[in-house]
């Protein structure tokens, strides 16, 4: 399912892609200075094959930025590997080869922390924020949370175990609501799912979900969300085999020029 | 064993690729936290994804016999224009990705799909409810059925059928008297097999049902939920489920070993007297 929202580039959301040329534009000419840098001695050259383990709601963000880095950075080559966080912990805890995590919220990277895969402290790069998505026609009317808690109406949350559903839990908790949902997903992407395809009149994501969906949504705001903001920290792995590169893909993903690429997505400062 | 009679290199290749069934299975075993099984696979939340599970796959059965031996009967009795390409379509939703079988059940039953204007008008409403999980496991697990039926009914052939027909048999009776009571074990079997197949559905509730507990998590749904936060319990749970597969493809085995021919006519013969 999370390809699905490479597919979503239509022309139908114009506003974005001149947007996205000038975050490319700010990167490249940010990260041009970087590349004169002279490679410290020894073996601690930036030019290896690194594995980036990212959380699905990255998959745009880092892709963009995987390509600004192997350009900042020649002889680099970042493969991609894009999943919920829980999912992307338990591939590394069970030996999956993996150079850089970046995970959607603190918890998981505790976790990832915990059981000693991490090189170094976790640094937070971005935030994100839940939002409200109906569908672009919004047969419910709804304009606010309390309206998602109206009687009949469908709302569709992810379940309280992955991050997206505790956040949720904390929105409802601030706003004093309690939304009954038609059903907890899993995933974030498996409620934004819901929504697009008319399903369900609205569901609890993140605004780059929002953001991502383009047309075929309508994003919400919901004021209570600021007292569940997610953090997303990206740290370099104990057991990759090119450390140098891997703590350099940290500092770019960290730095100032992936932020106008992130913010481009929706994401917000951490 | 008497394995003499083949190359040894087949039965080595056959050692590898039984070994490659099984050992995940025991791996996974292995992983079991035993002294927290019983309080795991007996949470609040287990429990009502086990009770679902059972419920909706039972119905789910029921739902592919009744439109699966009709199904069946029409495949292997009668011959019209299109028949195999009406056979392959008939199969499809055993070889496509449950997820897409999800998708396209979304399409047709959802509240925007082919037919869900129509059904909305009736007061039906499918979304999100056990409904849906239902339909979906019943377009997964009817293939599995109709494939064995029709099978069966190839291979006992239409003599008795015929012998019964000139006897002066109606069609109703050649049915229930002959043709059904020849292909009962293959009904049987298929029908566990379908029930199987509806227990393990996963890729199409979650696209189709969604998931809530009690209402449309089941089993699977619960695994890969609780996978999230608490392995453990995933694991416990897996082991329930694999379990519940070897008793059913153990029950299936014993009403026909999977593949054998025709039942013994003499028993049959006493039947359809």
């Amino acid at each position: 399912m999370a390809n699905r929202r490479s597919s979503r580039h239509r022309p139908g959301t114009p506003a974005r892609a001149p947007a996205r040329a000038l975050a490319l534009a700010v990167v490249l000419a940010t990260t041009a200075c970087g590349t004169s840098t002279p490679d410290d001695a020894g073996g601690d050259t930036i030019d290896g094959s690194i594995t980036v383990f990212a959380a699905a709601s990255l998959k745009d963000s880092f892709t963009e930025l995987a390509g600004a880095f192997e350009q900042a950075y020649p002889g680099t080559e970042v493969s991609l590997n894009f999943a919920g966080s829980s999912d992307l912990v338990t591939q590394i805890t069970e030996g999956a080869p993996a150079d850089v995590l970046a995970s959607a919220d603190a918890a998981t990277m505790g976790k990832a922390g915990d059981a000693g895969l991490l090189a170094g402290e976790p640094v937070d790069f971005a935030s994100n924020t839940l939002q409200l998505a109906v569908p672009a026609d919004n047969p419910a009317g709804i304009t606010s949370l309390a309206d998602a808690a109206g009687p009949g109406v469908k709302t569709v949350v992810c379940a309280v175990q992955v991050p997206c559903g505790a956040a949720a839990a904390r929105v409802e908790q601030a706003a004093g609501v309690d939304l009954m949902p038609v059903s907890e997903e899993s995933s974030v992407t498996d409620v934004l799912g819901k929504v697009t395809s008319g399903e369900a009149d609205a569901g609890l994501v993140y605004v780059t979900d929002v953001r991502a969906a383009g047309d075929a949504v309508r994003g919400i705001e919901v004021p209570e969300a600021a007292a569940a903001v997610t953090t997303y920290p990206v740290a370099a792995l104990a057991d990759s085999a090119d450390p140098a590169t891997a703590q350099a893909f940290v500092d770019f993903a960290s730095g100032p020029s992936a932020r106008a690429v992130l913010g481009a997505a929706g994401f917000g400062a951490p | 064993m008497n394995t003499a009679v083949l190359p040894r290199w087949v039965v080595a290749l056959a050692v590898v690729g039984g070994l490659f069934v099984v050992l995940p299975l025991v791996a996974m075993a292995l992983r079991v936290d035993w002294p927290r099984f019983v309080p795991l696979v007996t949470s609040d939340s287990a429990q009502a994804a086990l009770l679902l599970s059972l419920r909706t796959s039972l119905t789910a059965t029921a739902l592919c016999v009744l439109v699966g031996v009709p199904m069946a009967l029409v495949l292997a009795r009668t011959s019209f224009r299109g028949q195999r390409l009406v056979r392959s379509l008939v199969l499809l939703p055993l070889v496509l990705p449950p997820v897409v079988g999800g998708i396209a059940l979304l399409y047709t039953f959802g509240r925007r799909g082919l037919l869900g204007s129509s059904l909305d008008a009736l007061g039906v409403d499918i979304a999100f409810s056990t409904t849906a999980v239902v339909m979906s496991q019943a377009f997964v697990a009817l293939p599995f059925l109709v494939l064995s039926l029709e099978g069966a009914l190839r291979s006992v052939g239409t003599r008795y059928e015929a012998v019964g027909a000139t006897l002066g048999a109606g069609r109703w009776t050649v049915l229930r008297r002959i043709t059904l009571p020849l292909v009962l074990p293959a009904l049987v079997s298929g029908a566990v097999l379908s029930f199987a197949r509806a227990l393990g559905e996963f890729g199409a509730t979650l696209t189709f049902a969604g998931s809530l507990q009690g209402t449309t998590r089941t089993l699977p749904l619960e695994v890969y939920l609780q996978r999230e936060t608490d392995p453990d319990a995933a694991v416990a749970l897996s082991l329930v489920l694999v379990v519940v597969a070897v008793a059913v493809v153990g029950v299936a085995h014993r009403v026909r070993p999977l593949g054998s021919g025709t039942p013994a006519p003499p028993r049959v013969q006493n039947r359809a007297r």
